[in-house]
């Protein structure tokens, strides 16, 4: 797994510029994959619907049950698929680079472990806001992964000056560690419904039923996503090592803290929307790496697609193999994304 | 046997000298042998005729049932999830499904344990102890009726138990007789889901006392096909199974139950109908006693014109 910083280093030397017709074709390819992939994916789903009656509009809306599938329960489905893996996918790439770890995820610096006992606390007291007209959940899930992100970013700059992404990992995994025994403490005085629907929580769902937890996020992801693209040249630096990007004039310190914090924007927004689900931020950018090399000028733009795609395709898969029951998308993810990424260790040692 | 020494060489004195002890020792013996059998016949007596004094019970449904059926003053703990009848609010709490208590269960003394079908590590723990217990499995409507009866004969209360039982036979026949002959709308029933949205909702399956309760009460379970206790229900799954009748079940009714989010799908039926109910009790959960007047509140939400 050292092949990456080695070919960035590679990169660095000799090839500074751009090759920028590289970058447009990178990018324009991946955007049609992920483009393809929410076009496709609701034309099927469990139950078999009319697509002429679901496009006609001269029928009333409030009785078009073929409509209401494909615009209430399938397209916004599709729509946060898509958002949450590329979300994922190009945070996993942001977290790679920043920790100088083809091993970090998302999810590594304790941001799930957050999320969950946030959406944990909402689950198991929600009786108490039964009565609220909003979903608790995915706010609380957010404030949950802020509150983790925050800690550990207030651990690694304590006692240095700067930010030291040894201490981000360690604090990161630890935090993860802590907040898991919470989760399982809330889960032990809750009853056993609320421990089963946080279980459910945490294996991932992207069935939203409305627009509104996409349009919550949106923002959040607009503004992690365009700082991804344009941290993109300070990545490549970043990989080499901090000393090297220094040397090179990089504001070291001002490029880890964008980094951080918009990469765990995204999971953050992510995760609101869909929970925490795995493998995508690790097996996408590896996959990308084995297409595209390792700068993340077309790195992040391929992640942002490929990762849109794989979840939209992880979904699909997850609503139709057993219909009219679907296995979570989660395990649909690790089922695929496990062996997929065990083949890429072998294959690359 | 009797001891009759061998006459062969009676004068030789050697082997006479044991023989002056058998007959002693044969007494001995026999004594032994009798107060045996009296021991075994009086334990077997008693342990038939004398009901178990001290009940630990590790299943809601079946605490409910005991105290039902008249065996509520012998339990001495029940688990924590116990919150009915309110007598056991008292009562000491030894752990659940996940975690029972195995030690403060022992430290009890109970001389019966009712403990569920699925907790065989807890089974083998307790027959190791010598605890006898009977295990409590949930099924349908009809094995509500059977534990009843069988809890009833297990704790001496058969004539109480099997009222009971009768009871609950001609309280769900009664309803079903009053909704007979209506049109038999299709419904869901769900026992859970997000707050505020209609994500990670849970649907009654085809399977299980919920489902018998909804045929008994004159719905159509619109999730009847799928074999399962319960079914995770998604949006699309919402919108093909077209229910009539919307019933949330919400065990905690301390604040009412927000029904705005069904507002989200207007193609079903139940919610063009404005047909979307909320049932607050435990009742409606429970395995118990009471699944008779649970089931008569589902008729009434489901048929308000037949009551």
């Amino acid at each position: 797994m050292t092949s990456r910083p080695d070919a960035a280093a590679r990169l660095a030397h000799h090839s500074w510029r751009p090759p920028s017709a590289r970058v447009a074709v990178v990018t324009l390819a991946s955007a049609g994959v992920a483009v393809a992939a929410c076009l496709l994916a609701p034309l099927a789903g469990s139950t078999s619907i009319s697509l002429s009656r679901a496009f006609d509009w001269s029928l009333p809306w409030a009785t078009n049950v073929d409509a209401q599938i494909f615009f209430v329960a399938r397209l916004p489905r599709v729509l946060a698929a898509a958002l949450v893996g590329a979300a994922l996918a190009s945070a996993g790439v942001v977290f790679q680079a920043l920790l100088r770890n083809p091993l970090a995820t998302p999810f590594t610096l304790g941001i799930s472990a957050g999320a969950a006992l946030g959406a944990m606390l909402a689950l198991t007291f929600g009786g108490v806001l039964a009565s609220a007209a909003w979903a608790t959940v995915p706010a609380a899930s957010f404030l949950g992964a802020s509150g983790a992100v925050l800690v550990v970013y207030l651990l690694s700059v304590a006692r240095h000056r700067g930010f030291s992404t040894n201490v981000l990992l360690l604090a990161g995994v630890t935090l993860n560690s802590l907040l898991s025994a919470l989760i399982l403490l809330v889960q032990y005085f809750a009853d056993m419904t609320r421990a089963l629907q946080t279980m459910r929580w945490l294996l991932g769902d992207l069935d939203v039923a409305s627009y509104d937890p996409i349009l919550a996020a949106l923002p959040m992801l607009i503004v992690a996503c365009g700082t991804f693209v344009w941290l993109q040249r300070s990545l490549n630096l970043l990989a080499l090592g901090e000393d090297h990007a220094a040397g090179r004039g990089l504001d070291v310190l001002r490029v880890q803290r964008m980094a951080f914090f918009s990469a765990s924007l995204a999971t953050g927004a992510a995760v609101s929307i869909g929970g925490p689900i795995g493998f995508v931020g690790i097996v996408v950018p590896h996959l990308v790496r084995l297409l595209v090399g390792a700068d993340h000028r077309l790195v992040v733009p391929a992640s942002l697609g490929f990762g849109a795609a794989f979840l939209v395709g992880c979904d699909l898969v997850s609503r139709t193999i057993i219909a009219p029951i679907e296995l979570p998308v989660g395990i649909v993810t690790a089922l695929i994304g496990g062996p997929f990424f065990l083949w890429l260790l072998v294959r690359n040692t | 046997m009797t001891p009759q020494p061998r006459r062969r060489d009676a004068a030789t004195p050697r082997v006479r000298r044991p023989r002056v002890r058998r007959p002693e020792l044969q007494f001995r013996h026999s004594i032994a042998f009798v107060l045996l059998l009296v021991l075994a016949a009086w334990l077997a007596v008693v342990g038939a005729q004398a009901p178990p004094q001290r009940i630990v019970s590790l299943v809601p449904a079946a605490t409910e049932i005991l105290f039902a059926i008249g065996a509520g003053p012998r339990v001495v703990a029940v688990s924590s999830y116990d919150h009915e009848p309110p007598e056991v609010e008292r009562l000491p709490r030894v752990g659940a499904l996940l975690d029972p208590d195995l030690e403060r269960i022992l430290g009890l003394r109970p001389d019966l344990a009712v403990i569920y079908g699925t907790q065989h590590d807890l089974r083998q723990q307790l027959t190791r102890a010598g605890v006898p217990m009977v295990g409590y499995t949930h099924g349908g409507l009809a094995d509500v009726t059977a534990a009843i009866r069988a809890l009833g004969e297990r704790t001496g209360t058969s004539s109480t138990a099997n009222d009971v039982a009768g009871r609950i036979e001609r309280d769900l026949a009664a309803t079903r007789a009053r909704v007979s002959g209506r049109q038999t709308p299709r419904v869901l029933l769900v026992f859970g889901r997000e707050p505020g949205t209609l994500r990670n909702l849970y649907a009654s399956g085809g399977v299980g006392f919920l489902h018998d309760m909804l045929g008994i009460a004159g719905g159509s379970n619109v999730f009847a096909d799928q074999k399962r206790e319960s079914v995770q229900a998604t949006a699309e799954m919402l919108l093909a199974s077209a229910p009539d009748v919307v019933i949330e079940l919400h065990v905690d009714g301390s604040s009412p139950a927000d029904l705005s989010p069904w507002q989200a799908l207007p193609a079903l039926p139940a919610v063009q109908k404005g047909r979307i109910v909320a049932l607050t009790g435990t009742d409606l959960v429970t395995a118990g006693p009471r699944v008779a007047t649970a089931t008569e509140r589902l008729a009434k939400a489901i048929h308000p014109g037949a009551f």
